[in-house]
């Protein structure tokens, strides 16, 4: 039977009076989408992915890409996105896979909130003149803090809990090491501990060549519990438990025996070329009450020493569930937006299931605090944060922190092709292949990541200056500096944050 | 503006009035406001609430609410004259209540949640709820106010005075400073940038902001840190004004536990943007030993005057040393403290 096939999305233009013929672009397109006939490079659109690596390694820029022009007829309901998906399952019955985060809801909320600034009532604050203080401190804080003794003997009475220091309120997600390649899992780990953060582990253990940054790890321990063992509690900053994450929530994942390497084995400690399968829930975990089992469990395991994180996925009733794992003892509670990336995931559920960040976010702060149990625990925002202005929105609604993946990957070269789940990425971030690895430097990799984390940072000191802020707990949960725009009246009931011009 | 006797002797407002008039460039008439202390020697054992309201009728809704809590062992309306460039919006009137014996608990929490529900009235506003204490607050000029109040006719050992310009509400009565809870009140020269932290934060402690104003929060933060969690007015200074961490951490081990520990847990009880300060307490909180104290405090990187004196056992603090030298010309010593340093006068004597 034929049928109408898709014009493949991109065009790969090669400019024949530039092209030297050096075929560099061939060695350097993981996806074969370029190849060397009749003495001329020639491509296969339909491969290609839109990386862009062959764009930019070509020494002579003969290459561009351009997006087909649309040959279909257009209709509001019947889009181009939807008829592809239909035809490619009707050829393959099989569910489509995705990376990366939500892309058929683009409005986000953070464009509709806006951040306040000083106007000759108080002064703005120039932060190259004046000091305006970022670190933020994770974990449980104490309701009331005694002290004892007298003069210069007074003590503290309280004793607080396990608690995390960051320089800066940013900190890297969750992503492991399967999903992304050492080289990148390195570039991050030697980032975050020039910036004074944290990253995570993902769920995929943690190789020894990151031990010497693991103070500066929070170690996951997922469904699968892949690479859990005592030491790599010992040597962790912290440790989270992944329920759920933004791209997939109530999914689970899944590494297929291809990309379980000898490396990666025994990291994840399974079998070489074994499936890697985290189940959709935790097999130990069915409710609430089991997952304060685990919690206590882990605290039990690194003696009291370190916090204990759980993510969620923001989900319809994500405020009643971090209650809940709040009351279940968790120092910190990571939300993973609806926006949130990932390596792998059906395409129905990352654009279809759970909700925007910001009501989530703010929904939770909100609920914590009517039942005087905020200081119970740290609240961290995940999910699409783009920019240091996203970081501050998230600070202003609630956050005391917020995770950044793809962004962070943006800063190791990724072109957002979508393209993690291949593990054909031709910048040598989200692959196995030991050549595609060997592009990404380590050290070049960490300086940009780095530089990141730093313009942000800068950025926030600009913001809060700007605001008449000189330290970031002052912006935390402050409502009162944000407004929103074009957003309707339950959205910023939700929000707790008035309509600009009021 | 504030003016303390330390061996707790009565003077007049005539001190006070001088010194805020002084500064009436810094005000617009839309908010002027006075708090003193020592004021009512009779009844010092009673809570004397000062409470606004919009018309005369009220007092019956009020007086309701309130007999069903209290005793209430006098009231009456606080005298005032009319002053044409002060709208006549309110009817001042006070009342002397103490909490019945079947009350269990803390009975200055017991107060301010009732002022709190007085606060609820939609028209009626307690000003201040402490003992031998009381506010008096309207629109206009300081010296207008006083002039309205009949200040001549009390003697205090503290004085606190305040002229506003409002910049983020309206001018209203209930907008003027001092803000007072319980035996706390507080004048301030500035604006609070973490007035939304710092609100939600004291909403998890039970306190419900009213006045429409950024200085409200000050009051409050006062009373949770020094009468609820026992602070002293030294830590309590360090949470509303913190070191840089910078200089935290040069200190020495113990101290900079201490001090580590007070920013971690009340982060969000750190005031941000301009203020300097003038708070006063008396000696009537229950459950912590407390004197009649009056505290100068700036923001931690002094965006706002705060200046000092002492003389002859009086201690003035200001934004304006001009506020001082008007009414005491040659002070034994003047200074400017330093960014979020507290300069605490105590007054010795019990009065």
């Amino acid at each position: 039977m034929h049928m109408y096939s898709a014009v493949p999305e991109f065009r790969v233009n090669i400019d024949r009076d530039r092209c030297r013929l050096c075929q560099r672009c061939i060695e350097n397109c993981s996806f074969d989408a370029l190849d060397w006939r009749d003495d001329k490079v020639k491509s296969f659109d339909d491969r290609c992915v839109g990386c862009q690596r062959c764009v930019s390694m070509c020494p002579k820029d003969a290459i561009t890409l351009t997006r087909t022009p649309s040959v279909m007829s257009r209709h509001p309901t019947w889009t181009e996105d939807i008829r592809r998906d239909i035809y490619a399952q009707s050829r393959t019955g099989a569910v489509i896979l995705a990376s990366t985060g939500n892309e058929l809801h683009e409005r986000v909320v953070f464009d509709n909130l806006l951040l306040d600034a000083c106007q000759v009532t108080n002064p703005a604050i120039d932060p190259l003149r004046e000091p305006i203080e970022l670190r933020t401190y994770i974990g449980k804080k104490p309701r009331i803090l005694e002290l004892e003794g007298e003069g210069e003997n007074v003590k503290l009475k309280t004793k607080l809990a396990p608690k995390l220091k960051l320089d800066t309120p940013i900190m890297i997600a969750q992503m492991s090491y399967g999903a992304i390649s050492l080289e990148a899992h390195e570039a991050l780990a030697r980032a975050v501990v020039m910036r004074g953060t944290t990253m995570g582990s993902g769920e995929g253990g943690l190789h020894k060549r990151l031990y010497p940054y693991a103070d500066h790890i929070i170690v996951q321990v997922a469904s699968g519990r892949f690479g859990v063992h005592p030491e790599y509690l010992d040597v962790a900053a912290g440790v989270e438990i992944k329920i759920g994450q933004g791209a997939k929530p109530g999914i689970g994942g899944h590494l297929p025996g291809a990309k379980i390497t000898e490396e990666i084995s025994e990291t994840r400690m399974i079998p070489v070329g074994t499936d890697a399968i985290s189940p959709a829930p935790h097999h130990d975990i069915y409710s609430i009450e089991d997952l304060a089992q685990l919690v206590n469990s882990l605290k039990e395991a690194t003696r009291y020493k370190k916090p204990v994180f759980v993510k969620i996925a923001a989900v319809h009733n994500v405020a009643a569930i971090s209650s809940g794992v709040t009351r279940a003892g968790a120092d910190a509670i990571v939300i993973d937006g609806f926006r949130a990336g990932t390596g792998a995931t059906p395409k129905i559920i990352r654009d279809n299931v759970g909700i925007p960040i910001e009501f989530a976010l703010a929904s939770v702060d909100q609920r914590l605090r009517d039942e005087g149990i905020r200081n119970e625990t740290s609240i961290i925002a995940s999910g699409s944060i783009r920019s240091s202005g996203d970081v501050a929105k998230a600070i202003a609604l609630g956050a005391d922190a917020v995770k950044i993946g793809t962004a962070a990957l943006i800063a190791l070269g990724c072109t957002v092709c979508k393209r993690c789940y291949t593990g054909k990425c031709a910048w040598g971030i989200a692959t196995q292949d030991p050549q595609l690895r060997s592009r990404l430097d380590v050290e070049e990799g960490a300086r940009r990541v780095s530089n990141l984390l730093s313009a942000w940072s800068i950025e926030l000191k600009e913001i809060l200056g700007a605001a008449g802020i000189n330290s970031i707990e002052s912006l935390r949960g402050n409502r009162d500096r944000l407004r929103g725009f074009g957003l309707d009246h339950t959205s910023l009931e939700i929000l707790g944050v008035e309509a600009a011009g009021t | 503006m504030g003016i303390t006797s330390e061996n707790g002797t009565l003077f007049s407002a005539k001190q006070i009035v001088t010194g805020i008039k002084i500064m009436n460039d810094r005000c617009n008439g839309l908010g002027g406001g006075f708090a003193a202390y020592g004021l009512y020697p009779e009844y010092k054992d009673y809570y004397a609430l000062h409470i606004l309201l919009k018309k005369f009728e009220l007092k019956d809704e009020v007086e309701e609410l309130l007999k069903d809590s209290v005793n209430i062992y006098k009231d009456e309306e606080i005298e005032t004259r009319p002053v044409a460039t002060i709208p006549p919006d309110y009817v001042p009137w006070r009342f002397f209540v103490d909490v019945p014996e079947r009350v269990e608990g803390s009975s200055d929490d017991y107060i301010i949640n009732l002022a709190m529900d007085v606060n609820k009235i939609d028209g009626a506003l307690v000003v201040s709820s402490g003992k031998n204490m009381g506010v008096f607050k309207a629109t206009g000029y300081p010296h207008e106010v006083a002039h309205l109040y009949k200040l001549e006719n009390y003697k205090a050992h503290t004085w606190l005075a305040h002229g506003r310009y409002p910049t983020n509400t309206r001018g209203w009565w209930g907008g003027a400073h001092p803000f007072s809870i319980l035996d706390w009140s507080i004048v301030h020269n500035g604006e609070i940038t973490s007035y939304g932290t710092n609100k939600r934060f004291l909403e998890l402690y039970g306190y419900q902001c009213n006045f429409f104003t950024d200085s409200e929060v000050l009051a409050y933060l006062w009373d949770l840190l020094v009468r609820r969690h026992k602070l002293s007015v030294e830590r309590a200074s360090e949470v509303l004004a913190p070191p840089f961490w910078e200089k935290i951490e040069k200190m020495p081990l113990n101290e900079r536990e201490i001090i580590e520990a007070l920013r971690i847990t009340y982060a969000p009880a750190m005031v941000n943007g301009p203020f300097g300060i003038v708070v006063a307490t008396g000696s009537g909180l229950t459950g912590i030993a407390c004197e009649n104290t009056m505290i100068g405090l700036s923001d931690r990187i002094k965006l706002r005057p705060l200046v000092c004196a002492n003389n002859d056992g009086y201690t003035y603090i200001a934004s304006e040393e001009s506020a001082i030298r008007a009414v005491c010309q040659h002070p034994e010593k003047v200074w400017a403290p330093a960014a979020g340093k507290p300069t605490v006068a105590k007054v010795n004597a019990y009065v």
